[in-house]
């Protein structure tokens, strides 16, 4: 299991992209970020997920 | 000095507005007429976990342009504002951060020490960093030398409108810190936010004044005009007061007898 914003999630082995797509995120407006490591955009097709990652997708909203 | 040629620079980049706009706890329809109606060429954003299936986005209604500037609220140390900094630079919308740290709910008051060590961080990296801070002369100096591009003093608590109560302290802030100092929170008022700016601030942020009043984009004007009557104000230089007695504005001669 995937660890994703906080749920565990069925999705090792997908890539970044594939996954993102998926759940419905909006990826030209997300950041992610596996392990507290950055994942640039440009790597979210190469990047595969696995096992005991934890992810999170983040994006910009409202704040002071 | 004429004010068009008088700009607010922030790490190299040029503003003619000194109104950086919030755009928290508002209805994102908003944003654009307040952005227009305030002049805002700054606005303030935070970073938060995605939603799936989103029904909106703020970065549609943000006009084009405008610089956006992540805030780090969340982050309770230095090393989770670095780690907030840089993931919204990887939303590829610039390099602006303000630093915000705080680890106390009741008060959200700024951990200047915390502030200061991020700032040593994120200013090698290339950020553009302004970072929120209580108005403190010793930690504002220190924040300079560690690489920021501006001072945040609060001018009371975050959200409570309750105007100038650090007033003095950002005085001294603005005469002994060669940078620009930006009153950020607690402004209330569009009075508060010209006296500030006749202080010598360099610009006014707000947020909670202008979302929690009754036409947001009508109070984001008002912001403006008090901004930048405050600035020219301070730029013409103010009128002297008497510290006892009064003085005639009109002739002292000629009286009729």
């Amino acid at each position: 299991m995937v660890t994703i914003n906080g749920t565990a999630v069925d999705a090792a082995g997908k890539t970044v992209s594939e996954y993102l797509q998926e759940a419905g995120y909006e990826v030209s407006r997300v950041a992610v970020e596996r392990n507290l490591s950055i994942i640039p955009r440009v790597q979210f097709d190469s990047t595969i997920l696995a096992d005991g990652d934890s992810i999170e997708v983040v994006s910009f909203v409202g704040g002071g | 000095m004429s004010n068009k040629s008088d700009k607010l620079v922030l790490g190299g980049h040029e503003f003619n507005s000194r109104f950086i706009l919030g755009s928290g706890k508002y209805n994102l329809n908003l944003i654009k007429a307040a952005v227009e109606q305030g002049g805002a060429e700054i606005i303030t954003l935070a970073l938060r976990r995605a939603n799936t299936s989103p029904k909106e986005n703020i970065l549609d209604y943000i006009p084009k342009g405008v610089t956006l500037l992540p805030n780090t609220s969340g982050a309770r140390n230095a090393k989770e504002a670095v780690r907030i900094a840089r993931l919204s630079r990887e939303m590829g919308c610039g390099d602006f951060v303000k630093v915000e740290i705080m680890h106390d709910s009741k008060y959200l008051l700024p951990d200047n020490y915390e502030t200061v060590k991020c700032i040593e961080i994120l200013a090698k990296e290339g950020f553009v960093v302004l970072p929120y801070m209580y108005p403190d002369l010793n930690a504002a100096r220190d924040m300079q030398n560690a690489g920021a591009a501006a001072i945040m003093p609060l001018a009371s608590p975050i959200g409570s409108n309750r105007g100038l109560a650090t007033k003095d302290f950002i005085q001294i802030l603005i005469d002994e810190i060669d940078l620009p100092i930006i009153v950020d929170a607690g402004i209330g008022k569009p009075s508060q936010a010209c006296e500030a700016m006749e202080m010598g601030a360099a610009a006014i942020m707000a947020n909670t004044a202008i979302a929690t009043a009754g036409d947001v984009p009508a109070m984001a004007g008002a912001f403006r005009q008090a901004i930048e009557a405050g600035r020219t104000a301070y730029l013409t230089g103010m009128g002297r007061v008497l510290t006892r007695g009064g003085s005639a504005s009109d002739p002292l001669t000629g009286f009729l007898r």
